[in-house]
């Protein structure tokens, strides 16, 4: 994809303003404006364009359930937990940053120590319900662990039950076939990022 | 009355009846294809082949569709509005010859219920009073889009009128009968009267679209002004009865168009006969084509029209055409 068309912002040329007659004011002016517009065929104009269209059989229609539009990389919909790609393990530190950020209150988490001494994450849930999909807790994620995916086809009596934790983790054999698919959207790493790390100045 | 003539009339009324109800929800169909089409869509495409059992669907659906009549509406003059528009509907296409005559079993047919000698007269006249249904279900049903869109009603109806019958005015005079065959056997000889008469042949033909509510004058029902007009607390078959008038009303007044101006079905031979179905299909085509192309003119544009423009241009015509044939 590339947004050249879009970031092209010279409307320079082919603007131009659209020349207006003044209104007619007495009896005479209007006459002739009605007469005008009843010979000048305008009416034929418009048939012609929707009966062309026809003609063209140019059809825009997407048969939705069979067929779908392709959505964006970074598309936000409901969130999905990434897996270390090493070791299988969640990505998840339990840092906590996506429940402070969260602008709407939705994520909850509770961790642990576990055994080996390390934070574990216990209890995980995003109440979808509350959830607005602004991104922040993607962007904010330090371990890209938590993302958003492309399932947006969703059906439940209440939004509550749209996901829950274990559905949003990644499962092990998706891991062990390699297909887990990484988020291009907020806080992922942009392309050609090695090129941009300046080294730091240490000379002085 | 001999019983032949009255199985064979009951017959006619019945083959109309059924033909007509079943073209109004096929005519359904095409307008929702061809509006598709011209915005650059499919349609309906899911139930049957090509979408064409969704007719089928939504006859089920207004079928079975609870009957509601609201609490504050005039009961009887609710319940009886649409029946009005539907019956009017069939009841104009009496004096309308279909088709040629033709003989089936050494029997000879003519495909029209009565040809009385006043017929355009009649036709007029009974869709005339089909405005009655939108006129009182949407004073009785005590709700102010359907009380509005009876106003609007009312406003169009006194001003197309006037032009529908001004227009016809000199066609009639030209042929001397009002009857439709008369009209059609004169066009053998003297040449299709539209090329005697082309201003009434438009005057005419815009009133057609007042006259059966479509598009450019679609002020009574307009769906994005006042929802739909008199058909808002009308639902299931009751609505339905409003809407296979309407669209009964289309083919016929595109029925009334070819057999006035366009040399009908011409010396009656089976070419003469595709050839009057081909101009009424042309003519039913434009009102779904005129809905695609076209934008809503206002009630008080269309007032302004008839009386000030169309009115004027009708009776000069009348002047002319008898001045001529003086």
């Amino acid at each position: 994809m590339n947004n050249e068309q879009f970031n092209d912002r010279n409307v320079n040329d082919g603007y131009f303003m659209v020349d207006i007659e003044d209104y007619p004011t007495d009896g005479w002016g209007k006459f002739k404006r009605a007469v005008k517009r009843t010979f000048r065929g305008e009416l034929f104009v418009g048939l012609w364009v929707v009966l062309r269209e026809m003609i063209r059989f140019d059809i825009h229609t997407v048969k939705y359930p069979e067929e779908k539009m392709p959505i964006g990389p970074r598309y936000r919909a409901v969130h999905e937990m990434k897996r270390l790609w090493e070791s299988d393990a969640e990505r998840c530190i339990g840092c906590g940053l996506c429940e402070k950020i969260c602008i709407s209150n939705c994520i909850k988490m509770d961790t642990k120590i576990d055994e080996n001494s390390r934070k574990e994450v216990s209890e995980y849930t995003i109440n979808l319900g509350r959830c607005i999909f602004c991104g922040y807790c993607a962007e904010v994620c330090p371990e890209l662990a938590i993302t958003h995916g492309g399932e947006y086809e969703n059906a439940s009596d209440q939004r509550e039950h749209f996901v829950m934790y274990e559905d949003m983790l990644t499962p092990l054999d998706k891991m062990t076939a390699g297909t887990q698919q990484e988020f291009e959207g907020f806080g992922a790493i942009t392309p050609h990022e090695d090129e941009r790390v300046k080294t730091t100045p240490l000379a002085y | 009355m001999e019983t032949a003539y009255l199985i064979e009339t009951v017959i006619k009324i019945v083959v109309i009846l059924l033909i007509f109800s079943a073209l109004a929800g096929i005519g359904t169909y095409f307008e929702r294809k061809v509006l598709a089409f011209m915005q650059r869509r499919l349609g309906p495409t899911n139930v049957g082949p090509y979408g064409l059992l969704q007719v089928a669907a939504d006859g089920i659906k207004l079928f079975t569709k609870e009957d509601i009549v609201p609490t504050n509406v005039v009961g009887r003059i609710f319940k009886i509005a649409p029946v009005i528009t539907a019956a009017t509907a069939f009841m104009a296409a009496a004096a309308i010859p279909f088709l040629p005559s033709f003989t089936l079993f050494g029997y000879e047919v003519h495909p029209i219920v009565a040809d009385i000698n006043i017929g355009i007269l009649y036709i007029l006249g009974i869709m005339g009073v089909g405005l009655y249904g939108p006129l009182l279900g949407g004073m009785a049903s005590a709700n102010k889009f359907a009380l509005l869109s009876a106003a609007r009603g009312a406003a169009v109806f006194i001003s197309y009128e006037v032009v529908t019958g001004l227009s016809i005015l000199a066609p009639i005079m030209m042929v001397g009968s009002l009857s439709l065959i008369d009209f059609n056997n004169y066009q053998i000889d003297n040449g299709w009267i539209v090329f005697a008469q082309p201003v009434a042949f438009i005057l005419f033909w815009i009133a057609a679209f007042a006259e059966t509510g479509r598009t450019p004058f679609h002020l009574i029902a307009n769906d994005h002004e006042i929802i739909d007009g008199f058909g808002t607390e009308y639902s299931g078959m009751r609505w339905g009865l409003f809407f296979i008038g309407e669209y009964a009303n289309m083919f016929f007044i595109s029925f009334v168009i070819p057999l006035i101006f366009l040399g009908g079905y011409g010396d009656g031979s089976l070419l003469g006969a595709l050839a009057l179905l081909g101009k009424v299909a042309f003519f039913f085509f434009f009102f779904l084509w005129t809905r695609a192309a076209w934008p809503d003119v206002r009630p008080d544009q269309l007032m302004w029209l008839c009386w000030k423009v169309l009115m004027p241009i009708a009776v000069l015509n009348i002047l002319i055409t008898a001045i001529v044939m003086m």
